[in-house]
C-alpha cells in the first residue's frame, strides 16, 4: 500500500484542469500532422495561453540585448550591441553581488530596480507616492499572489476563510485559494454591459457567504482575464468604497495594464484612484497590486518575474510577509532584468529608443487591430457574440449552442463548451480554452482565446473559426 | 501621519492583523536571510554613506552564493544562455559551434523559439529527457523515466511542493516529517507554514555528523505518540554540516524508510561538492536499486538537485529538478495538477539545467576550457574546506568537523557562562549574541547555529567556505582573533 494513500485534501479539491486533456489532444494532433496524416489544416493555432512569444510575437530587442550582455559580459566589448544596452547591462551587473546574474539578489529584488519600480508607479499614477519598502519583486505575479493569500487564508479558522473572486475569472487564483484550504466566493461580471463589475453583485456575493465562510478579501482582475473589460474610474471607486465598508483586503491583479485596446479606454490603477480619493480611504484600505513582465508588450512569460506593491498593510504583518518571500530566496535574476527594462525603457535620445518604440508600437497596433477584427468577425456570426475587448490579452466570446450540441456533449460526459472547443481543435486546428474553466453563469457557454498574436495568425484563426462555426451550427441545427 | 492619528483619535483597526492572519505563517523563520543578515545589509548601507566602522567591508559568509563571493561563472554555460536570450548572436563567429548547437536545440524546444514563452509546467520535455539520461549515466545505467522528472524553480520549489502535497490530517493524525538537526532551515520554515509536525533526528557531531539509524528510530517512536510520521527528509551531502553519508548509512536509511513506511526525500543539491578523501557521493536512487527489487519496487522517494550549487553556483537562475520514484499514479496526477498552478519554472533555469546534465563532450570545442574551469572551482572549494577545518581547530574554544562536502562549515563554539548570561539579558539566543558581536566588530556575517537547530546547550555558527582563498584566510584569522577576544571579555 502506498505511503501516499492520504494526501493533502485541499490539493485534491483543486479542480482538475480541463486544459490538461485538451493539451494532450493537441500534442496528439501535432504528432499526427508531423507524420503526414491529412487534415484540413497544416498547423495548430495554439491560442490557449496568454503567451505572445509562443504565438510568434517577437521579444523586444533592447531587453534581450541587455539580458545577453548581463549573462555573458564579454559582449560588452562587442560592437553588435548598442551603447545604451551595454550601459544598462553594466549598471545592473554593478548591482548584482559579485557582478554576476548567477548570484542571489536581495529577497525583495535588486534594490535599485525596486526603487525604479516605485518611481514607475508614481509616474504612472500621476504623482501618487510609492514606498520602495512595500514593493517585492517575485517569480511571477501568481507567486506573489500565493504568498499574500497564504497570509490571508487562515487554515485554522472556522468557518473557512473566503475570498471574493470574479466570474468569469482565470483559474490560477481560485486553485491557489482552494489549495490553501480557503473558499472562493464568485461574483458575476455583467456580460451584456461589456463584462462590467456591478457593486450590487459584490453585495449579493458577500451575502451568499453568510454562514458558509468568512470573507476576508476581494480579488479583482483589471484589465480582465478572460473578460476583456477595463474598469472605469467610477467603478474602481465603488469597489474601493465597498472593501472599505465591508472590511475586506483588496487584491488587484493588474498584469494586463499595458494591454489596453479600446478606443477612449484608459487604464487607471487601483492605487491611483485610492490615492485620489484621499483620507480616510487612502490611509486605511489595505491593497496589494500585482504586475508582471509576462503580460506587458514584453510578453516574457518564461522569465517568471513580476512585483507586488502593498499599501496600508500592518507593519507587523509585513515582517512576516517578508519572511515568507525570503524562504524562496529571490526571483530569477534574468526576469528582474526584463522587469528593469519594462518599467524604465529607452528614452527619446537613447540609441535604442527608435527601435524599442517601433517594436512596442507595432505590438500595440497589432492588439488594437486584432481586438477590432475579433469583435467584427465574431459578432457577424449567428450563434456567437463577443463583448468589446477593451483590454487584456483575450477574447471571451459567448457561444449559443443548439440544444442538440448540448445533448451530444452531455452524452459524451463533457461540458458543452469543452465539446465545442474539442471539435474546433480537431476539425479546424484551433486550440482555445472552454469557458467552463473560468466560472461562467450557469447555462452560458464561452470560449477563450489569446489575441496577442501576429495579425496574419489572427486572420487565419478567424477564418478557420468562421468556417468551423457555420458548419457546427448546421450540423447541430 | 493623518490628522486623526495626530489628534489621538482612535485609528481604524486594520483588516489584516497579527491576530487574524494565517497563524502558521507567524511561525515561519528563515535564518539564512534573517535578522542578522538584515543588520549586515544595514551596515553595508552605512559604510556606503561614509560612516566609519572597524571594518571596510561586510563579508556575507551567511549564504551559499558562490558568485557573490567571487567565483566565476562557467564560460560555456553563459555563452549558450546568451545565445538563447539573443539569438541574433548565433551569427557571431566569436561563439563556439557546440554552444550554438546547444542553444539552437533549446530554442527549438521553446514556444515560438523564445525563452520568453511558457513551457509545460513539468518542464520542457527534451530537457527532462536529458535529465533522465544524466541520472542513468550517473547511476550506472539504472533506468530513469522522463515522466518522473519535474523541473522546478530551484530545488526549494520542488521540496515545498512535495511537502504541500503530503501534509494532511488533524490532531494526532497530523503528518509528521523527519528532518535532521542541524538542517537547512527551508525545511523547518516549510513545515511551520504547512502546520506539519517536525520530527527532529540528531546527527552525531562526535562522529563527523553521521546519521545513526538508532537515532532515527528513537525520534520516530517518540513522534508516533503525537502525530502520524510519513516522511523522512535527508540532506546529503549535508547542509549546514557538510557530511557525506557512507553507503552503508544510505542503505540503513532506505531500509528504515521501508520498515516504517515513510516517504523518502533525498536533498542531493551538493552532489558534486565532495572533497574529503575516502568520501564519495552515493545517490539514494542508485543505492535503492542496488538493494534489489524488494526495495527498488516499493520504497517511495523523491530526489532533488539544483543549478545553484556544485561547480555552477548559478543561484540567480533558479534552476532545479526532482525525480519521483515509485509514486502512486493517482498521487502523481495530483502532483502534476499542483505544479501547474505556478505555471512553469523559469525557462533560463531550465536551459541552464540542460547544459549541466549535457555538458561539452571530449570531442567538442568547448570541452577543454569547460573541464579546466570546473576542475578549478571544485579544487578551490576542496582547498578552502581543508583550510577552514585546519584553522578553526587551532582556536581554543572552537572545534570543527572536517568539511567533507557542500559549501559550509558548522563549527562548535564554547561560550563562557558570562556571555550566555549577557545574551539572555539582551533577550538573544547565545550564538546570535556571539554572531551579532562578530558582525559589529569585524563586519563578518555568519548565521548562528540556532537558525539550523543544534543539541540543547551547544552553540555553533554556519560559515560558507566560498570567499576567495586569500580573503578566506583573512576571515578565518579575524574570527580566530575575535573568538579569543570574546572568550577573554566574558571570562
Amino acid at each position: 500500500m502506498s505511503v501516499l494513500q492520504k494526501i493533502n485534501p485541499d490539493v485534491k479539491l483543486m479542480k482538475q484542469l480541463e486544459y490538461a486533456f485538451m493539451a494532450k489532444l493537441a500534442i496528439h494532433i501535432k504528432e499526427q500532422l508531423r507524420k503526414g496524416v491529412k487534415k484540413p489544416y497544416k498547423t495548430i493555432i495554439d491560442v490557449s495561453f496568454g503567451d505572445p512569444h509562443k504565438a510568434g510575437v517577437k521579444p523586444l530587442t533592447f531587453a534581450r540585448q541587455v539580458i545577453a550582455a548581463c549573462t555573458y559580459p564579454k559582449l560588452m566589448n562587442s560592437d553588435k550591441l548598442p551603447l545604451d544596452a551595454k550601459q544598462r547591462a553594466q549598471w545592473l551587473l554593478d548591482r548584482c553581488p559579485g557582478q554576476s546574474v548567477g548570484s542571489y539578489t536581495a529577497t525583495a529584488g535588486i534594490p535599485e530596480t525596486v526603487h525604479k519600480i516605485s518611481a514607475f508607479i508614481t509616474r504612472r499614477d500621476g504623482g501618487a507616492p510609492s514606498d520602495p519598502k512595500n514593493i517585492f519583486i517575485t517569480a511571477g505575479s501568481q507567486w506573489a499572489l500565493m504568498n499574500i493569500l497564504n497570509v490571508l487564508v487562515n487554515k485554522q479558522a472556522s468557518p473557512r476563510t473566503g475570498v471574493l473572486t470574479p466570474a468569469p475569472g482565470h483559474d490560477k487564483a481560485v486553485l491557489s485559494i482552494v489549495g490553501m484550504g480557503g473558499e472562493t466566493i464568485p461574483y458575476y461580471l455583467t456580460e451584456e454591459q461589456g463584462w462590467a463589475l456591478q457593486v450590487e453583485e459584490l453585495q449579493r456575493a458577500l451575502d451568499s457567504a453568510q454562514g458558509v465562510c468568512k470573507p476576508v478579501a476581494l480579488y479583482v482582475i483589471n484589465p480582465g482575464n478572460p473578460a476583456g473589460h477595463v474598469q472605469s474610474r467610477k467603478s474602481i471607486q465603488e469597489v474601493i468604497r465597498f472593501v472599505s465598508e465591508k472590511r475586506l483586503f483588496l487584491l488587484a491583479d493588474e498584469v494586463y495594464q499595458d494591454c489596453v485596446q479600446g478606443e477612449n479606454t484608459e487604464f487607471v490603477s487601483y492605487k491611483r484612484v485610492l490615492n485620489e480619493m484621499g483620507p480616510p480611504f487612502s490611509e486605511t484600505v489595505e491593497l496589494a497590486s500585482f504586475h508582471s513582465v509576462s503580460k506587458s508588450v514584453m510578453g516574457e512569460c518564461g522569465l517568471r518575474c513580476g512585483y507586488v506593491e502593498l499599501v496600508n498593510v500592518d507593519p507587523a504583518v509585513m515582517k512576516h510577509i517578508f519572511t515568507l518571500f525570503s524562504k524562496g530566496s529571490c526571483s530569477p535574476v534574468l526576469g528582474q532584468i526584463a522587469l528593469d527594462v519594462m518599467i524604465n525603457p529607452p528614452q527619446p535620445g537613447d540609441p535604442s529608443y527608435t527601435l524599442y518604440n517601433q517594436e512596442t508600437q507595432h505590438i500595440r497596433d497589432m492588439l488594437i487591430q486584432n481586438a477590432k477584427r475579433v469583435y467584427e468577425v465574431v459578432n457577424s456570426l449567428p450563434g456567437l457574440s463577443c463583448q468589446p475587448v477593451d483590454g487584456g490579452a483575450f477574447a471571451f466570446p459567448r457561444v449559443f449552442l443548439p440544444p442538440k450540441a448540448i445533448k451530444k456533449a452531455k452524452d459524451l460526459g463533457m461540458e458543452p463548451d469543452t465539446f465545442y472547443s474539442v471539435r474546433l481543435l480537431e476539425e479546424a486546428g484551433v486550440f482555445v480554452r472552454p469557458g467552463c474553466g473560468y466560472k461562467q453563469k450557469k447555462d452560458t457557454y464561452h470560449i477563450r482565446f489569446c489575441i496577442m498574436t501576429p495579425r496574419d495568425m489572427m486572420d487565419e484563426l478567424l477564418g478557420r473559426l468562421t468556417s468551423f462555426h457555420r458548419k457546427f451550427m448546421m450540423d447541430f441545427a | 501621519m493623518s490628522q486623526q492619528a495626530v489628534n489621538g483619535v482612535q485609528c481604524r483597526a486594520k483588516v489584516l492583523t497579527l491576530d487574524n492572519m494565517n497563524p502558521y505563517v507567524k511561525r515561519v523563520e528563515y535564518a539564512v536571510r534573517g535578522p542578522i543578515v538584515q543588520r549586515a545589509v544595514q551596515l553595508e548601507k552605512e559604510l556606503k554613506e561614509g560612516i566609519k566602522k572597524p571594518f571596510t567591508e561586510v563579508i556575507k559568509a551567511n549564504i551559499g552564493d558562490a558568485h557573490a563571493m567571487g567565483q566565476k561563472p562557467i564560460t560555456f554555460l553563459r555563452q549558450v544562455l546568451a545565445l538563447c536570450a539573443y539569438p541574433e548572436l548565433l551569427e557571431d563567429n566569436k561563439f563556439p559551434e557546440d554552444a550554438k548547437k546547444r542553444a539552437q536545440r533549446i530554442l527549438d524546444a521553446c514556444g515560438g523559439h523564445s525563452i520568453g514563452a511558457y513551457s509545460a509546467s513539468q518542464g520542457i520535455e527534451c530537457i527532462r529527457q536529458d535529465v533522465s539520461r544524466y541520472i542513468e549515466k550517473r547511476d550506472g545505467g539504472i533506468p530513469s523515466n522522463p515522466d518522473n522528472i519535474y523541473l522546478s524553480t530551484g530545488a526549494s520549489d520542488a521540496i515545498v511542493t512535495m511537502l504541500k502535497l503530503m501534509v494532511c490530517g488533524e490532531g494526532r493524525d497530523r503528518t509528521g516529517v523527519m528532518i535532521s538537526i542541524p538542517q537547512y532551515p527551508l525545511y523547518s520554515a516549510a513545515l511551520a507554514e504547512l502546520g506539519a509536525v517536525q520530527i527532529s533526528y540528531y546527527l552525531d557531531e562526535d562522529k563527523c555528523w553521521s546519521l545513526d539509524v538508532k537515532e532515527l528510530r528513537r525520534a520516530l517512536n517518540e513522534a508516533r505518540q503525537h502525530c502520524n510520521p510519513r516522511v523522512l527528509c535527508i540532506i546529503n551531502p549535508g547542509n549546514p554540516t557538510g557530511q557525506v553519508q557512507s553507503r552503508q548509512c544510505i542503505e540503513d536509511v532506505i531500509r528504515f524508510a521501508k520498515e516504517e513506511h515513510l516517504f523518502l526525500m533525498a536533498d542531493e543539491v551538493y552532489q558534486d561538492n565532495v572533497y574529503a578523501e575516502g568520501c564519495k557521493f552515493h545517490s539514494f536512487k542508485k543505492v535503492l536499486f542496488e538493494m534489489g527489487p524488494e526495495y527498488s519496487s516499493t520504497v517511495e522517494m523523491a530526489s532533488f538537485h539544483s543549478t545553484s550549487k556544485c561547480y555552477m553556483g548559478e543561484c540567480g537562475f533558479r534552476g532545479g529538478y526532482m525525480e519521483v520514484i515509485n509514486m502512486d499514479p493517482e498521487v502523481k496526477a495530483q502532483l502534476t495538477k499542483l505544479v501547474s498552478v505556478r505555471l512553469c519554472p523559469p525557462v533560463p533555469g531550465q536551459a541552464l539545467l540542460d547544459l549541466v546534465v549535457n555538458p561539452p563532450q571530449p570531442d567538442e570545442p568547448s570541452y577543454t576550457t569547460f573541464v579546466k574551469e570546473r576542475t578549478a572551482v571544485l579544487a578551490a572549494l576542496a582547498e578552502k574546506a581543508r583550510l577552514t577545518e585546519q584553522v578553526f581547530n587551532t582556536v581554543p574554544g572552537i572545534t570543527c568537523n572536517p568539511v567533507q562536502g557542500a559549501m559550509y562549515t558548522f563549527p562548535r563554539i564554547t561560550l563562557p557562562q558570562k556571555a550566555i548570561d549577557k545574551a539572555k539579558e539582551e533577550g538573544k539566543v547565545p550564538d546570535m549574541f556571539y554572531c551579532m558581536k562578530l558582525l559589529e566588530e569585524e563586519g563578518i556575517c555568519l548565521v548562528p547555529g540556532s537558525g539550523f537547530g543544534q543539541k540543547e546547550g551547544t552553540f555553533h555558527f554556519r560559515m560558507t567556505i566560498l570567499p576567495p582563498t586569500e580573503k578566506l584566510k583573512v576571515v578565518l584569522q579575524k574570527i580566530r582573533e575575535f573568538h579569543i577576544r570574546f572568550t577573554q571579555e566574558f571570562s
